[in-house]
């Protein structure tokens, strides 16, 4: 556990630098730039940076705050899909334990937190969220959902548990936007 | 040891952060924030300068359409459409009241959606623009001389009246689509027996080029889904509407599940010329029906409400070649097309990618019957065989796409908060910029027309949170306007809406401003009460019914003191503003009035009913400053009691 801390930790900070430097570079050139104005405005603002203390915690505070999903803040955070988790939504999302990551083989997680790997981290994240907000109850009524990465969850109950893409419903937290529900596994897309 | 590991992680994060932000500062002529990118320069238009573009704005739940100036966000005016608005007493006095009459009554409210302007070859052409009423379907006509609302006409078979009000590129009909479908016609049944026999109603208004003048010309009655967003077909693709469809499914509760089980739901093609030829030869079914048509008369400053008992109907069977259906995946909300008419792009709102449909492959699989089924008898057409493209993992949540005429499209995304700027033709994202918050509609000047304005975008924006000074749990939501005249979209400017602006459309302000009306000439006054001079004045009992012919010039009224009026009375202030000077409309308001004050512009005439409960003296006055005198302009009424004797008499200046 500590090793992936650390591995994701030296990751992220290597990213962050990274992305400056690819930022400098690609500066001097031509067409492909950004008006600094909107780098600033798309580095630190966005609904994930809105200090509010007064509403029901959204879905990403809630993550941010459960030490059971420190893997999947830091893959949230390499993917760039704050502000994704913050919109009004509403947003359903399946969140795998620390546990669940570290079930993957050995690699997996380091691997996909590579800076060259975040559109295909950002895709894996997506394909645990969907637009709705539905109890792990209501989900009985479900045969699917449709993720937000386009591809469908199979939606599968077996007696009082819920599956969803194959992972186990362990237990469900209500948020501002939607609702967390922890799950045991990934939910790796068809794709 | 984990903390300590977060805490280095966070540091390490803000340091990488920081670092970036001198390099931002580093950039020298670039530099950090709208100043050194001088958005503050491009939006600033100086005192007594004017804006480059009208933009005007649907007020959403407000009911009214906002005028606003861009580049500079600043708001000119509120024009009342579908609600009251006792600022200036649309909707309240005698004269404007019957444009709010409806099959229901009087409907004082509504929600309005999507503005249009009318078009010439389609290009902008500046003589109306139309708005649709989504809760209690109608569609307005504002004419873009006087900015007001001249025409409502209301639309029988329809329910949640959203894929409106679109115009075609000759402004030759205003299109009318339901959200829900409804029994047609309504009758007492079961819910649950939704399917197969609630019908949705594509409703067809034509416009006489003229005077604008609307009228049904015929409402296609198509399957039970929910009709979500349309937009016609231009330059190659003109004769042809596109709607997008949802609930396919036709489910009847708990859509947000049982609306989004296929994976595909439709855009409807509808080849309109091939229906209206149908129609001028006779074809459909005159079927009763209960409507308003309510219309404003510009000499007699009054509105007249006139029902109507029957409307054609037009069974899509009955039309071979006109009904088409494009498989579009996953509940597709804004329904666009490019200005060449070639592209009909579906915005999946559950979809990940943006869909294209071609035009000209449509009419290839139509000519070939290359069809995937049907769908109570209309052909669907094969997906791949229409196909042009897809947009990748463009962002999350796609509603809305707009055209700047340089052969780039911009997609709104509502769940990732972003515009994403593509090439049509390529499919290639160009650039992307984040919106504060939650976009939905998109606009470009022109975006609705074949000639777009691509100069400026302006995002409309579902939340704003923080980005304004707080004013409680309620706040104003928002528009954002990009320059995208370069090759990356820059923000320029933040500013507050009223209600909620669905939609929007902007124009330059050359093509309309100069035909801006200054005054109602009195000559032309043809209003029945109206006292146009001092020898006009006059008042006139009828039972309990009192008229008083008013007059008002600066700063009097006249008469200015009236008696003879009793508890009971109902009592009928028409007053004419016989100003024929510039911005000089006088206020009218009298106490413990149950309705609203008044304003009448320079040559017009406006009547407020006033029924008073107590007796006494009772002050009326002026409510507009209208000069140095305004203080001074003020009248009294006397009200007597019921059993009184006093005759009615009526003055100005007399001891």
């Amino acid at each position: 556990m500590k090793t992936i801390l650390k591995l994701i930790f030296v990751s992220l900070v290597l990213l962050v630098f990274a992305a400056c430097k690819n930022e400098t570079t690609t500066e001097n050139g031509t067409s492909g730039e950004r008006s600094s104005a909107n780098d600033v405005q798309s580095k630190n603002q966005g609904q994930a940076f809105i200090e509010d203390d007064g509403s029901q915690p959204n879905v990403l505070q809630i993550a941010l705050g459960s030490p059971d999903h420190t893997t999947l803040v830091a893959a949230v955070q390499a993917a760039g899909l704050e502000n994704a988790l913050v919109n009004a939504g509403p947003l359903m999302v399946f969140a795998p334990t620390n546990a669940a990551f570290e079930a993957l083989p050995a690699g997996t997680v380091e691997d996909l937190l590579k800076p060259e790997n975040k559109e295909k981290l950002a895709y894996i994240l997506k394909n645990h969220v969907t637009p709705g907000n539905y109890s792990k109850d209501f989900l009985k009524k479900f045969k699917k959902v449709g993720q937000a990465s386009g591809e469908d969850a199979v939606v599968e109950v077996n007696g009082d548990d819920v599956y969803v893409g194959g992972a186990k419903i362990l237990a469900s937290v209500p948020a501002g936007n939607g609702i967390v529900h922890v799950v045991d596994h990934i939910i790796f897309p068809a794709n | 040891m984990k903390k300590s590991i977060n805490i280095l992680f966070f540091l390490a994060i803000a340091a990488g952060l920081v670092s970036c932000n001198n390099g931002n500062d580093q950039r020298g002529t670039k530099g950090q924030g709208g100043l050194a990118s001088n958005a503050a320069e491009r939006v600033y238009v100086a005192p007594g300068e004017h804006d480059e573009y009208y933009a005007f704005m649907s007020g959403g739940f407000s009911g009214q359409l906002s005028v606003y100036g861009l580049p500079s966000g600043r708001m000119l005016k509120v024009l009342p459409v579908f609600s009251q608005n006792p600022e200036n007493g649309y909707g309240y006095t005698e004269e404007t009241k019957p444009m709010l009459n409806t099959s229901y009554g009087f409907v004082p409210w509504d929600d309005s959606h999507h503005p249009d302007i009318s078009q010439t070859n389609g290009e902008l052409d500046g003589r109306w623009i139309f708005i649709n009423g989504n809760n209690t379907p109608r569609i307005a006509r504002i004419g873009l001389q006087n900015f007001k609302t001249e025409e409502i006409i209301e639309i029988p078979n329809s329910a949640g009246n959203h894929s409106s009000s679109f115009i075609t590129e000759n402004t030759e009909y205003v299109v009318a689509g339901t959200r829900f479908s409804v029994p047609i016609p309504q009758k007492d049944m079961p819910i649950n027996e939704y399917k197969g026999n609630f019908k949705g109603s594509l409703t067809f208004i034509s416009v006489d080029q003229e005077t604008g003048r609307m009228g049904i010309k015929f409402q296609l009655i198509m399957p039970g889904f929910n009709y979500d967003l349309s937009h016609p077909g231009r330059d190659k693709s003109h004769g042809w509407f596109f709607f997008t469809t949802y609930n396919t499914e036709e489910a009847h509760s708990l859509l947000e599940v049982n609306a989004s089980q296929n994976d595909k739901d439709f855009i409807a093609a509808i080849n309109w010329k091939v229906i209206e030829e149908y129609v001028n030869n006779g074809g459909g079914k005159m079927v009763p029906a209960n409507y308003a048509h309510n219309v404003l008369d510009e000499h007699t400053h009054t509105a007249t409400s006139t029902m109507l008992k029957e409307v054609l109907t037009v069974n899509p069977m009955d039309v071979p070649g006109a009904v088409y259906f494009l498989p579009t995946p996953k509940s597709p909300h804004g329904c666009d097309v490019d200005p060449s008419g070639e592209y009909i792009i579906g915005n999946g709102k559950l979809s990940a990618d943006l869909t294209v449909h071609s035009f000209t492959k449509m009419l290839d699989a139509i000519e070939n019957k290359k069809f995937d089924g049907e769908a109570y008898g209309i052909p669907i057409l094969k997906f791949e065989d229409i196909l042009a493209g897809v947009v990748k993992q463009p962002g999350l949540g796609p509603l809305h796409t707009e055209f700047d005429g340089k052969g780039n499209a911009y997609t709104t995304f509502f769940i990732s908060s972003e515009v994403v700027k593509w090439k049509v033709g390529t499919w290639e994202v160009l650039d992307r910029q984040p919106v504060f918050y939650s976009v939905g509609h998109g606009m470009i000047p022109g975006g609705n027309s074949r000639k777009p304005f691509g100069k400026y975008f302006v995002a409309l924006n579902k939340i704003t949170k923080d980005r304004y000074l707080p004013t409680g749990p309620e706040l104003t939501q928002s528009a954002q306007l990009f320059d995208i005249s370069g090759d990356k979209m820059e923000l320029l400017l933040d500013f507050p809406t009223i209600g909620e602006p669905h939609y929007a459309a902007a124009i330059p302000a050359e093509l309309i401003a100069k035909n801006s009306r200054k005054i109602f000439k009195l000559a032309e006054n043809k209003h029945p009460y109206a006292a146009l001079n001092d020898s006009e004045t006059k008042v006139v009992r009828d039972g309990n019914e009192v008229h008083i012919y008013m007059n008002m010039i600066r700063s009097h009224f006249s008469p200015d003191n009236i008696e003879g009026v009793k508890v009971g009375d109902k009592v009928y202030f028409h007053i004419t503003n016989l100003e024929q000077d510039f911005d000089v409309p006088h206020g009218f308001a009298v106490i413990g009035a149950n309705n609203a004050e008044m304003l009448i512009v320079p040559g017009a005439t406006e009547t407020l009913v006033w029924e008073p409960k107590q007796v006494g003296v009772w002050p009326f006055y002026c409510t507009d400053f209208c000069s140095a005198l305004h203080q001074e302009m003020q009248g009294y009424v006397r009200v007597s009691p019921a059993d009184s004797n006093i005759e009615l008499s009526w003055s100005l200046g007399e001891d």
